[in-house]
Order: structure tokens, then sequence, then C-alpha cells
């Protein structure tokens, strides 16, 4: 016999320690849980963590208001399969109440109002570390990330300032007020997710599948037509074969024309494919630091 | 990186971390093999393409892909480790990359604790200087498996084979008083991708592989210990439901060692005796368990056993002590208190230490051990005594790095201010 497993089951076992040991560390800890396919991957991580138990945490979405009606749907059907707690930090709620304002002109996003809720809805619950499916391929500034990651008493993120990590021991000791942001699939990439949401055949939305849907172009970006979206008098909607890499807020998520309608397409497509998976994400194209300013202040 | 259904099954995973300062071309190296191995991606190589234009450099500077945050750009630094992925049809790569200036110590020894490789690079035109001993040593410290020393620049010494030979006799000399067991030699320009991913058809001389061919096919599987069972417990699964009423787990990654059913095992600290019931995960019951899976064990009977516990084979315990001496690396601006108190990591274990003594300081240029100078500040390397609270369990680091190493935390601050190295 061979004593060695494959790139997929080291990461799956790294993952699945972190989890663990996120549960053993800390007294409140929440999984985030974007509707996406890492944090989709993270809570099939979590129920092999700690299988044959509930995942003993609860969940976590931060919901702009401006999610795919297919997202929320997946969502709530695996939280109920799953018997766990959902948390909603509503974007529409703090702005119904005057607490935030809302972006306005052609490219109004929520995407930056979401850190304001989501630190918000952290301190309203106490919890002490909030598990998130950041990758370190994703983009330069998560690269230097923890798997640990300390933030202050106001939830920012001191790139200077972050405990170094060795071995697999991971320090989550902290002082009152202060928290962690902790990422399990750090060391994942794009393609590994895939190949593993393959081998594992862990249930997607078909957003990430290509289909026909009514979409238009803008700055060289395809984005999905919907209510949320103020258009431009010459951009014009036509029905389009896409399927989104990434999914977010519906206002600046960007697609891909797509053939690709099978998970085995879209390793293919992904294995071969030029553009980084974030390219299509107007929120990282406001600046070329902008992630990193985001992260600053408290964006996961 | 095109690849089909059943060769992505069989990939392994190889994490690596490279030495050395940017003026060794190590920026250039790392951008070399992503680029050559196609995994940079179009908008990358576009934005550094642009850049180069706009700072006026000749050609493509492959070095502006592992450019760094802001903070760094703006204060000329480079805030540690920055991790980097690649793979080739056979494998993963993580890259662990690291800064090499003197005092960023501490980052090498980050990046070193994860690795099975390290790859360090020595400038053709210079050959082993300082800080290529520095590396070497912190390598052999930190126990890292594969060493490999690029030579890099032979452009810039006509590709010569005297000057290659010359260099490996130097790296030879010193490092048979490191700790070190494999050690591989490529001549390379990192600048024009000679023997980088393609063989270099300016030295003929050169019978060796390509260093991505040498990534590729260097032997892995025995860099964890597979002899000494030990699973350090982690959290336990209890169910508390119907179906699983009984159900006691205890879940953790196997450190050491294969664990079978049917096992006899120990656990530590109580030295109580049991049979390993089952090896259990999500995808089912596992005949065998060993590095670096995590599992869920349980035993026949029911033992109390909890987190910061040991499983261990009844013949085969590790030291159980709490005096014990490392080797440390010190992390933080505040020097380490000599009689000063810490927390401390080990496995799944949290205890508290005293430094008992510090015996001596290695300076990490000649080796040379320093007893007079005794004040350990960041970047520097000692032997110290220390005592815990409680007894912890142990093997030398040499045997196993896992249970071998631990960190030590500031008890107001919590930072991470020491790594150890059990001697």
């Amino acid at each position: 016999m061979r004593y060695s497993i494959s790139h997929l089951k080291e990461l799956e076992a790294e993952s699945i320690f972190i989890l663990r040991e996120v549960a053993a560390q800390f007294e409140k800890p929440v999984l985030m849980f974007s509707g996406g396919k890492d944090s989709i991957l993270m809570t099939y991580l979590a129920k092999k963590a700690f299988y044959p138990a509930k995942i003993p945490f609860p969940f976590m979405h931060i919901d702009t208001g401006h999610n795919f009606p297919e997202t929320m749907k997946f969502r709530d059907n695996l939280m109920e399969e799953l018997g766990v707690k959902l948390i909603v930090g509503s974007v529409q709620e703090y702005i119904d109440n005057g607490e935030l304002k809302e972006e306005t002109g052609f490219n109004a996003s929520r995407n930056g109002l979401q850190t304001h809720v989501l630190l918000a809805t952290l301190e309203k619950h106490k919890f002490d570390a909030a598990m998130g499916g950041a990758r370190r391929d994703e983009e330069k500034a998560r690269a230097k990330e923890r798997f640990f990651s300390h933030r202050d008493e106001f939830g920012e993120w001191n790139p200077k300032n972050q405990r170094p990590e060795l071995w697999n021991l991971f320090n989550g000791h902290k002082n009152m007020g202060e928290h962690f942001r902790v990422f399990p699939i750090s060391n994942w990439t794009e393609l590994d997710v895939w190949q593993y949401i393959a081998l594992e055949k862990i249930p997607i939305p078909n957003l990430y599948l290509s289909h026909k849907r009514p979409c238009f172009m803008r700055d060289g970006i395809v984005l999905a037509e919907s209510d949320v979206i103020n258009k431009r008098p010459e951009e014009k909607v036509e029905e389009m074969t896409v399927r989104f890499r990434t999914i977010g807020d519906m206002t600046c998520t960007g697609a891909s024309l797509s053939d690709a309608d099978t998970i085995e397409k879209i390793i293919e497509e992904v294995a071969a494919t030029r553009i980084t998976e974030r390219g299509g994400r107007s929120d990282d194209k406001r600046s070329e630091t902008s992630m990193e300013d985001r992260k600053k202040g408290g964006y996961f | 990186m095109s690849q089909n259904n059943s060769e992505y099954h069989a990939m392994d995973l190889l994490r690596f971390t490279t030495a050395g300062s940017v003026d060794d071309g190590k920026s250039t190296l790392i951008g070399r093999l992503l680029y050559d191995s196609k995994s940079i991606f179009e908008d990358q190589y576009e934005a550094i393409k642009e850049t180069s234009e706009r700072r006026g450099e000749e050609g493509v500077n492959l070095a502006l892909l592992t450019d760094g945050l802001k903070a760094e750009r703006e204060q000329g630094i480079t805030i540690d480790v920055a991790y980097r992925y690649f793979s080739t049809p056979n494998r993963k790569f993580i890259i662990a990359d690291t800064p090499g200036h003197i005092q960023y110590t501490r980052n090498m020894v980050t990046g070193a604790s994860t690795a099975n490789l390290a790859l360090i690079l020595i400038d053709a035109r210079h050959g082993v200087v300082e800080q290529t001993r520095r590396h070497s040593f912190i390598a052999s410290l930190l126990q890292i498996p594969h060493i490999v020393i690029c030579v890099n620049k032979m452009d810039l010494v006509d590709y010569s084979e005297e000057v290659f030979d010359k260099i490996k006799k130097q790296v030879s000399q010193f490092s048979s008083k490191l700790d070190v067991n494999d050690i591989h030699f490529i001549p390379i320009s990192a600048l024009n991708g000679d023997n980088v991913v393609n063989k270099s058809e300016r030295m003929d001389w050169y019978e060796g592989t390509t260093l991505l061919y040498y990534l590729e096919n260097v032997h892995i599987g025995s860099d964890h210990n597979f002899i000494d069972c030990r699973f350090p417990v982690q959290h336990v699964i209890r169910p508390y439901n119907d179906e699983y009423h009984d159900y006691r787990g205890y879940a953790g990654r196997v450190a050491g060692g294969i664990f079978k059913k049917g096992d006899k095992v120990m656990t530590l600290p109580s030295g109580f005796t049991s049979k390993i019931a089952k090896i259990d995960t999500y995808d089912g019951e596992l005949d065998a368990a060993f590095p670096p899976q995590s599992v869920t064990i349980l035993l026949e009977d029911d033992l109390d056993t909890s987190r910061g516990d040991m499983i261990v084979r009844e013949n085969n315990v590790p030291e159980i002590s709490q005096d014990l001496d490392i080797m440390v690396c010190w992390f933080n601006e505040q020097p380490l208190k000599p009689k000063g108190k810490y927390k401390l990591q080990h496995t799944t274990k949290d205890v508290r230490c005293v430094i008992k003594e510090i015996l001596y300081k290695v300076d990490i240029n000649t080796l040379h051990r320093d007893q007079e100078n005794l004040t350990i500040r960041m970047n520097d390397i000692a032997r110290i005594s220390i005592r815990t609270t409680k007894p912890l369990f142990f093997d030398s680091y040499r045997k196993n790095r896992i249970t071998g190493s631990l960190i030590l935390i500031d008890e107001q601050t919590n930072e991470t201010v020491g790594a150890g190295m059990i001697i």
C-alpha cells in the first residue's frame, strides 16, 4: 500500500484541520456564507469536519438585497438541509433606517456598504471568529493573508501586524474586543475548487453553468439585466449564452460568454482560460489597490 | 495546464520556499516559473507589461508579478511571506515566497516551517556569500527534506562550467557541517529561461534536469514520519442524537505513523490503553490513517480523552516531560525575557512556560556559538531551556516536525514571539 494522498485530499485535510481548530479555539465562531462556490465548498468541508455531528456554528449572510434570486434559493435550501442557524445582515435594512446611504449613478453598487453591515452584525452577535472562503490565489493583497487573520477592535486588518504562522500551530489568543477572520481554504486555487466539486459531486447554483440570459455590455464586462442596475440609453440588452465565474452582487458581477454547461467543461475552461477569476469584478477595478484598501477597512 | 479528469485525481502537492534577495533574481525566477508553466493570466501579464513600459524597462519585468502590497511599495520593504500557486499535470505547487535580507530571518523560518523543499539562489558572479550560508543553515535547522541550489545569472558568466563547479564545491564544503540530506545543484538563467522550464541550449556540459522537471519529480512520499504513531486529539465529536447516541470520536490530524483499525493504543497523559474500534471519516471508514490525513478515531473503551491529549502506540511513546531544550528563533521587537513567562502552543496543547536558561546564541553567518552576549532579539536564533506548567508529549524536531515544534506567545499582547524546535 502506498501511503500518500492526492493534492485535493491534502487540501481537504488541511481545511478540515483549520475548521476543527476554530471550533476548539473560539467561543463564538460563525461561517460567512455568500452563496458563491467558495463558501459552498467551505460548508461542505465543515460538514465533513464534524461528521456525524452537526456543524457546531451558525452561518451568516450579508445580503445586499441585490443578490441573484438563484443564490437566495440555493442558500435557503442548503441551510435547511444542514439544519444550521442562518443570521442575515441586511444592507437594505440599514439603508431604510438611514444608517447607510445608497450610492447613486450608473455604477452604483452596494458592495462598499457591505463592510459596515458585516462589522455591525459581527459585533451585535459578539462573534469572535468569522470564517470566510477567501483564497490566496485570488488577488495579490490576499496572497499575504493568514489562515488566522487578526483584527483589532475596529475590525480592521493591519498587514504589518499579522502573526507569523508556523507549522500547523495557529495562535487564536486574543484580547477583549478583538476578533479573527479565518480562511480555511486559503491554499486552494480556482482550479482546485472546481476539481474538488467535480470529484465530490457537490451541488452548486446553476448560475455557474452556461445558460441563456438577457445581458448587456458595460466597459467590456457582460452584466446580467436586472432591476437593480441603471442602464445607459446606449446599453442594449440581448440574450447571451453565459456563465458566472464568481457570484456576488448583481451590480458588479460580470458574466463570461461560455458554453461550459457541465463541471468537467468548466474545469477545462478554467485550466485553459487566461484571465483571472476576479477580472470580471468591477469592484476590484476601482483602483489598483482596491482590494487591499477594502480589506484594511474590514472587508473580507 | 490543460488536463483531463483522470490526471488531476493523481496529482500530489509540493510546498517549497524560496530564499534569496531581489538581487539574486528570485522574483524573476518565480515569475519565470509561473510564466513558462503558463500559470500567469493575461490580465496579470498585461498589467506588469504596462508597468514595465511606464517605468521604461526593457522587456517585461517578470519580477513585478510578485510585487507586494501598497504599504510595502510605499515603504520599500517586504512584509513576510507571500504564497503563490501553480501546477503542472502531475503536481500542484505552493511557493512560500520570503524576502531574503538579514532582518527577515523570521520570515524564512516561517516559510520553511511547512516546506518540503527549499530553493536557494546564488548569483553565479558572486558565488557563496554570507546570505547563502544563512539560508542553508535555516533550511537545515528547519529540517527541510530537500534543498535545491540554483546558480543563477549563468548568462553573466558565459555559461561557464568552471564557475558552476567552483560554487558547487564551495557549497559542499560548508553544507557538510550542516544537517542536510538531499542537496541538488542546477545552473540557470532566470532572465533568459535557461534550465528553468526549458532545457538550456547554451550549457551542453550540464547533464542534469531543468528546475521544473526536478520540482515535478523529486520524491516527497517519505517526507512524513510513518514510523512513530502520534495522534494529537484536536476536538471531540459527540453528536448527541439518537442515531449516534454513544458516539465519541477523537478528531485530529495524524502527526506521525500509520494507525490501523484494531491497533492497541495508549492515550496520554492518562496512560490507559485501548484498541482502535474505528477510523471514521465523512466518506466512510478507513483501514488505516497516516500523515497528513484528518480523521476521527474511535476507541473501544471510554477513556475520557480530550483536546491536548495524544493517542500513541503502547510500545512507542513520545518523550513526556516538563523540561525541554529548544532552538528558538525570535520573532518580536521585544527581546526574549530571561526567566520570563510565556504562553506555549505545542500540537493541540496550550500551556504556559518559563524561560529557565539561555545557553547560547547562534551567529547564523559563521555558525559560531556565542555564550557571552545572550540578549535574544528579533531574528536571533538561540538554544534555550524551558519548563512548562504541564508535561508535553513530544519528539525531537529531527524525528518529527509536527510533534517537535512549538510557538511561544506573549502573555499580554498575544503575539507569536518565538518559534521553537525541540532538541
